[in-house]
């Protein structure tokens, strides 16, 4: 009983400071994150919202353009441009792929057998973003120019014809092709194959390797069971990173492209920019948010990469 | 099983390895016995385990052959060598199970039927419950028996171990060591293991090569090598050694007589270097637990015959067992001497004047021209 009833000294003045400091200790990852969450409510969720209500509105310029709930805008939108949408994926699949084949070479050879050049030729992957995209890829006018060394060249050996047959290439131009834009996109979207696979194989215990040897794997059958499957975070955050910019892209088909080989990007670009059918812009923008979403879903669903991360 | 192993000896000519300039194995000849548990040891870097990987087939030998009985593997890839390791950080592969872990090598080499095998030897290593989980789910224990399957599961002729007690804590090392005892007790397959730990390579193997500098300083059973080091390295790794300078003053009928500080100790002559004669230097050892200590009033006590030793008591440290004592005297400073506790004795405490003996027999003689202090250093980093 004297215990409880003891009159309450420091302990009352000194509770309240302790209490607050914990609330600001508490607080302080909502500070931190403020900034983050700002940027992306006022530059990703606002005109994400926007959009949304751009894309079920109807009118005309001149008119002015009201929200109807027109939903229709989105079926008529896929109808009329599906041709360009399955293209988008088509090309983006294709120079994934084409990354993904350039790409696990090099990161593999700067990961583990590069020793003492492994920084310089890390660098040299990153080096071409010192250039302005656009002036790197209108550079690849001048290389694949009809009747240049390039075209010549591919021409004499044959892979001309062999593309022709794939319908990547027609006669013996490559610009204005096919081939070009997958080309371009391939070239642009490289580094960001490179580095994530680079950043994986790194990781990997060289250690594994010997281990895999001395239990009787064969060096390609190491790189099968061992190398690969270990390497597979890198694989799958490298051709997202690639195929979901690539999808999007419009630059590539515009400068290395025709009229026949316009991506989605391209008719986005150009609802947006010349037609000024923002409705339609709109809602094939979301359109190829929720493709590439699915898309993307479903690959990583496959590749299964939940617990190697 | 023994059949298919017949002549599986390890034999190593000439082997060396160096890495430019630097010389990590001078050339070294080595016989493992098939079926023996042989033991590396030495201090890290003193090429032991470049010696293991060279027989592995990870490291390539500069000079010399590697043969598994009357086969030459010298220029075979791992892959192709009928020898499996078990590494020190165990590199189990972190996206397979436990199990197929345990199949790994033999689903490279075709064998479609593998359960029963893989099944059998998690429970010789009693993981028979883990089988599903991912190396990270395991503790180190666990991860080391699940590296130790994984290699002998396909019953190699030689099975390689590098340090692999290395990463665990004292008590599940001891436990370890048994078990691999028992594992190649029961397989009856060679074993070589690297290791820096003395203790861990004299309770596991039957035969220890004690390797120092690129060099096997000495070979032989664990209690060969104690009792009888032909090195003031292999004195001072394997355990602890007094060591004194001392001069022969003669050398006749089987029995060296010698000066240290003033006295006189006798040793036979079967353990002293050959070539000793009258007036030349020696080094004499005794083990630190050979030695009997008693107060220097009891001098008349020590019988007849013994070498005898005064001094007095530095320091003494009780550690249970025993009782470690350090003594300075005109034979040498810091002599030790280990005493059982078996009853309390008075008149042994830190100051106390007092006289070492211990019988002849138990001292050695190792040649004067080498470091005294060899090996020394290096035991102290062992844990």
């Amino acid at each position: 009983m004297t215990v409880t009833e003891a009159p309450p000294t420091s302990p009352a003045p000194a509770r309240p400071p302790v209490h607050r400091t914990s609330v600001r200790r508490r607080l302080v990852p909502y500070w931190l994150l403020l900034p983050g969450v700002l940027w992306l409510v006022v530059f990703f969720v606002l005109p994400l919202v926007y959009q949304a209500s751009t894309s079920v509105q109807t009118g005309s310029l001149e008119q002015g353009f009201e929200v109807t709930w027109h939903f229709a805008t989105y079926w008529d939108a896929l109808t009329e441009y599906y041709p360009q949408f399955l293209r988008s994926l088509l090309y983006a699949g294709t120079a994934t792929a084409l990354c993904l084949l350039l790409g696990y070479p090099l990161a593999y050879l700067i990961a583990f057998k590069a020793g003492r050049w492994r920084n310089l030729l890390l660098v040299l992957v990153i080096a071409p973003f010192f250039t302005s995209f656009l002036i790197r890829t209108l550079a690849w006018k001048t290389i694949l120019a009809d009747g240049g060394p390039v075209v010549e060249v591919l021409n004499t050996v044959g892979v001309l014809d062999v593309t022709s047959w794939l319908g990547m290439t027609a006669g013996d131009r490559v610009l204005a092709t096919p081939l070009a834009v997958v080309t371009g996109l391939t070239y642009n979207f490289l580094p960001f194959m490179i580095l994530p696979l680079y950043t994986s194989l790194e990781r990997i215990d060289p250690r594994l390797h010997e281990a895999a040897g001395d239990l009787y794997a064969k060096p390609s059958t190491t790189f099968r069971k061992v190398t690969f499957p270990l390497s597979m975070p890198g694989v799958v955050s490298g051709t997202l990173l690639t195929f979901i910019p690539a999808s999007g892209d419009y630059v590539n088909a515009q400068l290395l492209g025709s009229t026949d080989t316009r991506m989605i990007g391209n008719v986005i670009q150009s609802q947006f920019l010349r037609v000024l059918d923002y409705p339609t812009a709109a809602a094939l923008s979301f359109i190829l948010m929720a493709v590439v979403l699915i898309t993307v879903t479903v690959y990583i669903r496959r590749a299964g990469t939940e617990d190697l991360v | 099983m023994t059949d298919k192993q017949a002549g599986g000896d390890v034999r190593l000519s000439g082997i060396s390895k160096t890495y430019g300039s630097f010389t990590a194995v001078h050339p070294l000849d080595l016989t493992v016995p098939q079926g023996s548990f042989f033991a590396l040891l030495g201090a890290s870097g003193c090429g032991k385990t470049t010696t293991l990987r060279m027989i592995a087939g990870l490291e390539e030998p500069t000079t010399g052959t590697v043969r598994l009985g009357d086969r030459d593997v010298t220029a075979l890839p791992p892959h192709k060598r009928p020898v499996n390791t078990v590494f020190q950080s165990y590199a189990l592969f972190p996206h397979l199970n436990i199990y197929e872990n345990i199949a790994f090598g033999l689903r490279r080499r075709g064998i479609k039927s593998v359960k029963k095998q893989v099944d059998d030897m998690l429970e010789l290593v009693q993981l028979g419950d883990f089988a599903q989980r991912k190396p990270h789910q395991l503790s180190g224990g666990q991860q080391q028996r699940v590296a130790v399957a994984r290699a002998l599961i396909n019953h190699p002729q030689v099975l390689l171990l590098d340090e692999p007690l290395g990463a665990l804590d004292l008590k599940l090392r001891r436990q370890m060591q048994l078990e691999l005892k028992r594992i190649q007790t029961e397989v009856g397959i060679t074993f070589v293991h690297v290791t820096h730990d003395q203790e861990e390579a004299m309770t596991m193997a039957d035969t220890v090569a004690v390797m120092n500098g690129g060099r096997v300083e000495q070979l032989g059973a664990p209690a060969e090598l104690y009792e009888n080091p032909r090195t003031t390295f292999v004195a001072n790794f394997l355990g602890t050694s007094n060591l004194l300078e001392a001069e022969v003053v003669r050398n006749t009928d089987g029995e060296v007589v010698v000066t240290v500080g003033g006295g006189k100790l006798r040793l036979p002559a079967g353990r002293c270097p050959d070539a000793t004669a009258t007036g030349g230097k020696v080094l004499v050892g005794i083990r630190p637990e050979k030695i009997s200590l008693a107060p220097a009033a009891d001098v008349d006590a020590v019988p007849a015959g013994r070498n005898s030793v005064t001094g007095r008591i530095l320091d003494s440290s009780f550690i249970g067992v025993s009782t470690q004592y350090v003594v300075e005297s005109p034979a040498g400073k810091g002599l030790e001497v280990y005493a059982q506790n078996v009853e309390h004795r008075a008149g042994l405490e830190p100051g106390a004047e007092v006289v070492l003996h211990w019988n002849p027999e138990h001292t050695f003689g190792l040649d004067a021209a080498q470091a005294i202090d060899a090996g020394v250093e290096t035991v102290g980093e062992t844990p």
